[in-house]
């Protein structure tokens, strides 16, 4: 039927954000796709069980005598939050503690609303290389909206024990490959099945706009760049365009079509397509969309495409935002920082040109998150981005902001996390030190009001041979 | 091949022929470097502690006196670093930069090859390094064979010849690699797809018989000159010599400890089979490179008097990688294995005082300690500790002037110096970034063919 047209790219996109040197190889004996891979899966992932213990109870805290960092007001120098029911119940200098709660002493440590990672393939992507089938990152074909990060994340992955440890609560795991990748889901890292961790199933949509001058994405891009040169690249980055633009307005027409029959039963029931029907959100303005793009070029495109289609866009990426600011002040779209820790793209950029995109941004006055960009393992490095920004011009209050509230705010939850306000979900993270520094330490980790134990795979391992004689 | 004769004795065995000869020693330096004074510091020195409001004094290359008050020599520059940090140039054990070529993958054994014939001194992640207070690194061939290519280590001098980047005296090394990406499991599909034929060895049992194999032909080989030698020495003059084996000359060298071999590694298992071999043909491993499971066998690695050079928290990228954990270098020090923080990457390369700062948090690690994995115990890895790695005096100048606590993630590296000289500054950056955004502007405004782009 409707989609029969459409340009199929089947291919995976060969990851690219692993650094090939690790792997001491060229980048042509691996530029190899995750699709051409046969190779057996390591069955250790799946025999080991989790790593990530269950959190406890929702029970009632108080977390007494801490540096609080609300995010949203002032500083409490020796702060009380009062938790009860998996929600902040009470923040304050001169807090009373409920009788019955358990007092957690802050005495010294600080107090932090969970980080939010946003630009994250969590539970997706066990190990990327050489074990293809702990990696459920992407569908077969361009157009799959209807793919539900939700429903392939693994809730033992280890990444996620390693990851909530720094103090990141929540995360937004994505699909990723094709056109229409699929939907994205913001998870709490805690809980033994998707269903707990989940705070939306159904967050965002995820289109990776085929990008101009380089014909488009997946292999029809590949053949037609090898075969015909940049016409043929032009033209079938064209025909996806086409594609996708087609199958927006056929789910728009869709849409239309169910409402008018909602209206008036006389008219012909319109079948049912859960494809086209999962297009709707997006197309209502309810759902963003999120859309990877680091050249000035595809972010313009990114936010033009949106506004031609009624989408909700999210730039994702944005290695390039700082030379297209104004633009994307001026039509209100924020970005995902995940570039930050990249090497600059050309050899004359300063050393520090995407040390420095977050302070660029704030200056434009651009809504912007940082993220690690990273699938899973290395996303507890969110931090230390924050921190690098913040080394190269950004404020530390908005580093913070950066990887709290803001990201928050850029997905529309900011009523129910972010920062240490009444009413919010108990997402805290009780630390040694300034959060966004390397050597301090986590000693309490809250996730939806349930206190959190620390042991991650690594310090089981560490715990097996560290006295290993 | 690029090989430099050198002179007489040396010849002997032609062990010292081929890489890592100190090329840079043997001519004048190309400008004489002036003293720098820096006033009122917090001095890191690793080795000695840490040392409050102290200036230190770099003259000829050379860190010349550590203390309060000390006095400028006339013509002298004199840095105020109060509020300031310093600590010794960073080393980077294993990098891949300036390697113009990588991997010399098509045989098994290929330590005939050397990283320095392919070195770019003017690839631009020099200077990315330097703006993160790096000073040194090893190059080193890739990890495609059980015995890769011959290494190269350099001294950030950005903007010099190759000749005078690598470090005078350093010792030669040569990469050894095993596990995964030896085996080629992870690329043997696509190996398959464009015809090309499975390389031996595709299992961990290969890799130990290559090892097996190819110090069996190096110690027949160095018996055959040992023979010649003895022969001619006791004054034999009818014998010829035997044939000059550019393969196996650098093993001869791993055998005579004249060679460092820094083996790549992840398994606790792959890692003791090559202790095991080293230690039946008599020589050491000097490092075990990444050894993310080296915490599971950390004992034997001590007992071998093998260091290990490892990432701060890079896992779960390949199956191999899979058991990687942070605690990796606390417990490895906590063994008395002397171990390093490495990048194994132009991007990581730029910030390893943030890989550092990790291992404070997983092992607990001390500052000094923590510095350590980035500075002198790299130094003893590379063999060139009595040249770098601290701040003590007579050490070679390599010094780095932060803005505050290197350990911090809010902290930036500002001066650079390697043996005195700058080779980074952040005002002097800033300045050449103003320059070069008006030397281009006059090219665009003088090229009247450009076409300005339309910006939608």
């Amino acid at each position: 039927m409707k989609r029969q047209g459409m340009i199929e790219t089947s291919g995976a996109l060969a990851d690219k954000s692993r650094s090939l040197a690790a792997l001491g190889m060229t980048g042509k004996a691996l530029g190899i796709t995750v699709a051409a891979l046969t190779v057996l899966a390591s069955s250790a992932h799946g025999q080991l069980g989790s790593f990530n213990p269950n959190p406890g109870p929702q029970g009632t805290f108080a977390i007494r005598g801490g540096r609080v960092v609300t995010v949203s007001g002032a500083e409490i120098p020796n702060g009380v939050v009062v938790i009860s029911g998996g929600k902040i119940t009470a923040v304050g200098a001169n807090v009373a503690v409920p009788s019955g709660a358990q007092v957690i002493d802050a005495t010294g440590l600080m107090v932090y609303p969970g980080m939010i990672e946003t630009g994250s393939s969590v539970g997706l992507s066990e190990i990327g290389q050489g074990a293809v089938a702990t990696v459920d990152i992407q569908e077969v074909g361009s157009f799959n909206p209807n793919a539900q990060a939700f429903y392939g994340i693994d809730p033992h992955s280890a990444h996620i024990g390693v990851a909530r440890v720094v103090g990141i609560t929540t995360v937004v795991s994505r699909p990723t490959g094709g056109i229409l990748s699929g939907q994205a889901a913001l998870m709490n890292l805690a809980g033994d099945t998707p269903p707990k961790m989940a705070v939306i199933p159904k967050l965002a949509l995820v289109i990776e706009l085929p990008r101009s001058g380089f014909g488009g994405r997946g292999f029809a891009r590949a053949a037609a760049v090898q075969q015909g040169g940049p016409a043929d690249a032009n033209r079938v980055r064209q025909l996806q365009m086409d594609s996708l633009r087609a199958m927006l307005r056929d789910a728009e027409a869709y849409g239309k079509a169910h409402a008018a029959f909602a209206k008036d039963k006389s008219i012909p029931r319109p079948a049912h397509d859960v494809v086209l029907e999962s297009l709707l959100p997006a197309l209502n303005g309810q759902m963003p969309v999120i859309f990877p793009a680091d050249r000035a070029t595809d972010i313009r495109d990114a936010v033009t495409f949106a506004e031609e289609m009624h989408l909700k866009p999210v730039i994702m990426g944005g290695q390039e935002a700082p030379a297209v600011a104004a633009f994307l002040k001026q039509h209100n779209t924020p970005v995902i920082v995940t570039a930050v820790m990249k090497l600059p793209s050309r050899e004359d950029d300063p050393y520090d040109v995407n040390y420095s995109i977050p302070a660029k941004l704030a200056a434009a006055g651009v809504q912007f998150a940082i993220s690690t960009g990273d699938k899973g393992s290395e996303i507890r490095t969110l931090p230390y981005n924050a921190g690098m920004a913040a080394a190269h011009g950004l404020s530390k209050a908005d580093a913070i902001k950066s990887v709290t509230i803001w990201p928050a705010q850029i997905f529309g939850v900011a009523d129910k996390m972010g920062s240490i306000d009444v009413g919010k979900m108990a997402n805290i993270v009780v630390t040694t030190g300034d959060l966004l520094e390397a050597k301090i330490d986590t000693k309490y980790l809250f996730i939806d009001g349930r206190l959190v134990p620390l042991d991650t795979k690594h310090t089981q391992l560490n715990a097996i041979f560290k006295d290993r004689p | 091949m690029n090989i430099r004769i050198l002179a007489s004795t040396a010849v002997l065995m032609g062990a010292a022929l081929g890489a890592q000869q100190p090329a840079a020693a043997t001519r004048p330096a190309i400008k004489p470097v002036g003293a720098t004074l820096i006033k009122n510091a917090t001095i890191l020195t690793v080795t000695k502690g840490r040392l409050e409001n102290t200036d230190l004094l770099l003259q000829n290359g050379k860190i010349a006196q550590i203390g309060k008050n000390l006095t400028a020599p006339a013509g002298a520059q004199v840095i105020d670093a109060t509020g300031k940090t310093v600590m010794p140039g960073i080393i980077d054990p294993h990098s891949h930069s300036m390697a113009d070529a990588i991997n010399e993958g098509s045989l098994s054994v290929t330590s005939m090859v050397r990283i320095r014939d392919v070195l770019n001194p003017t690839d631009i992640s020099v200077y990315r390094q330097l703006a993160g207070g790096v000073t040194t690194i090893n190059v080193l061939h890739g990890s495609a064979n059980t015995i890769g290519g011959q290494n190269a280590v350099v001294k950030l001098k950005f903007g010099r010849e190759v000749d005078e980047m690598l470090f005078p005296g350093a010792m030669p090394g040569i990469k050894f690699a095993l596990g995964e990406n030896v085996t080629q499991k992870n690329g043997q599909t696509a190996a398959q797809a464009t015809g090309r034929p499975l390389r031996y060895p595709a299992t961990r049992m290969g890799q130990e018989e290559v090892l097996r194999d190819a110090f069996t032909r190096a110690r027949d080989y160095k018996a055959s000159w040992d023979d010649y030698n003895a022969a001619v020495a006791k004054g034999d003059k009818t014998l010829v010599a035997p044939d000059r084996n550019l393969e196996l000359e650098p093993l001869v060298e791993v055998l005579e400890g004249k060679r460092f071999v820094h083996a790549h590694s992840y398994r606790g298992d792959e890692m003791l089979m090559l202790l095991n071999v080293a230690k039946e043909f008599g020589f050491t491993v000097k490092t075990l490179q990444h050894g993310l499971e080296g915490y599971k066998i950390a004992s034997e690695i001590a007992q071998a008097g093998t260091g290990l050079s490892t990432f701060a928290d890079e896992w779960s990228y390949k199956v191999e990688a899979y058991d990687a954990i942070p605690y990796n270098a606390a417990i490895l020090m906590h063994h008395g294995v002397v171990t390093t923080v490495n990048s194994d990457s132009d991007e990581r390369a730029r910030r390893l005082n943030i890989d550092a700062a990790k291992m404070i948090r997983y092992g607990g690690l001390t500052e000094d300690e923590a510095l350590k994995t980035i500075t002198y115990n790299g130094a003893l890895q590379l063999g060139v500790e009595k040249r770098v790695g601290s701040i003590e005096i007579g050490k070679d100048a390599d010094v780095v002037i932060w803005n505050g606590d290197p350990l911090s993630v809010y902290s930036m590296a500002e001066t650079t110096f390697i043996d005195g000289e700058i080779f980074f500054d952040i005002k002097r950056d800033k300045e050449m970034r103003d320059q070069m955004a008006k030397e281009r502007a006059a090219l665009e405004a003088a090229d009247r063919r450009r076409v300005t782009p339309v910006v939608p």
